[in-house]
């Protein structure tokens, strides 16, 4: 029995990443990172700033997200991101202009709970992957 | 009768000019394709947005406290309209079509006595629209800096969009925009985003049993403004490839008329080249005769 499933990674301008021979998927959801494995069921969740796991025959992928939205359902995994980078071809510099901004929007006041959660969130993030 | 000179320079100038719209010709045909191209990739995102926000907005039980995105404020008075159009000229109708669109709703909604605020997107709208609505224009946005058409931009609408409906400033939104059918033909649109229209979520059949994590409502709070973007931004490339192809076959047509009115002048020029000439023959024969 195949343990593979469909993926797709959509962006608004183009199609990210199709691919069929997923055999697991790590996502950074909004309550916790998720493991998805074939006939999961049907799923919506969104989210959180981190990195994103693609599991294949042909070795792992690791890919940083910033937001988007999941939908599992019949072995397809759709996310839809508008601002997805494979990690192994990031721009550095990218990296370290989005974590002074990010830290800059965290020193202000006027900040909900949940937006503060996301900000943090993005800023652990980074700085792991700038300090790889 | 104009004069040899001033009919060759006439020839000249229309020939220079055919040469200007054969060359935007070429130009708008290299990007339509891709404008075109861009269109079809944006699709599916757009696609599986809407079927997500469909089976969500189908799981939601209590319509009462639905986000107010989705459900609306329960008002109708104040109408928000977002038209999309070009910052270029030389596009023959396809900012005019728009434009005509929307002073038909525009007029309509008037007429029923309720409040319209205007926003425009593109220098061409605010331009045609200014001198009749000009107190009704709460704020014009122009991308001319941008090359492309990206996701940042829209969602530099959307987000000034979903801030005045925050602020209660609005009831229902409207976006105005071009979609592209083919070179030929493209159809002004009239879309409304707020409250999200439910016969333009698509079809009830694809109603499924989820899991949603974290609740509906909260996934629904943080789609919906995606969403908004998402439709700004499907509207913007579909408005690009209507704008390329609309200037395409206005500039077809302009090479085809430059064409026929080089004949036309060519024609006269010889006529009267020949007139000339015959003038002159005739002065010196009966010049010899009555010798």
């Amino acid at each position: 029995m195949s343990e593979e499933f469909k993926l797709e990674i959509v962006n608004p301008e183009k199609s990210f990443l199709s691919k069929e021979d997923v055999t697991e998927v790590l996502v950074p959801a909004y309550e916790g990172d998720m493991g998805i494995l074939k006939d999961h069921i049907s799923i919506i969740s969104f989210l959180k700033p981190g990195i994103l796991k693609v599991f294949s025959k042909s070795g792992e992928d690791k890919y940083y997200v910033e937001d988007g939205i999941i939908e599992f359902k019949d072995n397809t995994l759709s996310i839809l991101t508008s601002s997805i980078f494979s990690l192994d071809k990031i721009d550095r510099s990218y990296v370290s202009q989005s974590l002074s901004d990010t830290e800059k929007l965290l020193s202000k006041e006027d900040l909900d709970d949940q937006s503060r959660f996301l900000i943090s969130q993005k800023i652990d993030v980074l700085k792991s992957i700038s300090s790889n | 009768m104009a004069s040899l000179d001033d009919l060759k320079k006439r020839i000249l100038s229309v020939k220079s000019t055919q040469k200007i719209t054969k060359a935007m010709k070429m130009v708008a045909a290299a990007k339509l394709k891709r404008a075109q191209e861009n269109a079809e990739k944006g699709r599916p995102y757009s696609e599986k947005m809407n079927n997500i926000i469909l089976n969500l907005s189908n799981g939601i039980s209590d319509k009462e406290n639905a986000p107010k995105l989705l459900a609306g404020t329960g008002n109708d008075k104040v109408h928000l309209c977002v038209v999309l159009t070009s910052d270029r000229g030389l596009c023959g109708g396809f900012n005019s079509n728009i434009i005509k669109k929307a002073k038909a709703y525009f007029s309509k909604i008037t007429s029923e006595g309720k409040n319209l605020k205007i926003i425009t997107v593109g220098s061409k709208g605010y331009d045609q629209l200014k001198r009749q609505y000009n107190d009704k224009i709460v704020n014009k946005i122009s991308f001319k800096e941008s090359k492309n058409i990206n996701f940042f931009d829209a969602e530099k609408v959307s987000k000034i969009i979903i801030e005045s409906f925050q602020k209660n400033e609005f009831d229902v939104c409207t976006i105005f925009y071009n979609k592209f059918k083919n070179v030929i033909t493209q159809i002004p649109q009239a879309q409304q985003i707020i409250p999200l229209k439910s016969s333009e979520t698509g079809n009830d059949n694809a109603k499924d049993n989820y899991e949603f994590e974290p609740e509906e409502d909260e996934i629904l709070g943080n789609l919906l403004p995606k969403n908004i973007s998402t439709q700004i931004f499907k509207a913007m490339l579909e408005n690009s490839a209507s704008e390329q192809g609309s200037r395409m076959s206005a500039m077809d047509n302009a090479t085809r008329n430059a064409g026929e009115m080089v004949d036309k002048l060519t024609i006269q020029y010889n006529r009267s080249r020949q007139a000339a000439i015959t003038k002159e023959l005739i002065e010196i024969i009966s010049g010899a005769e009555s010798l």
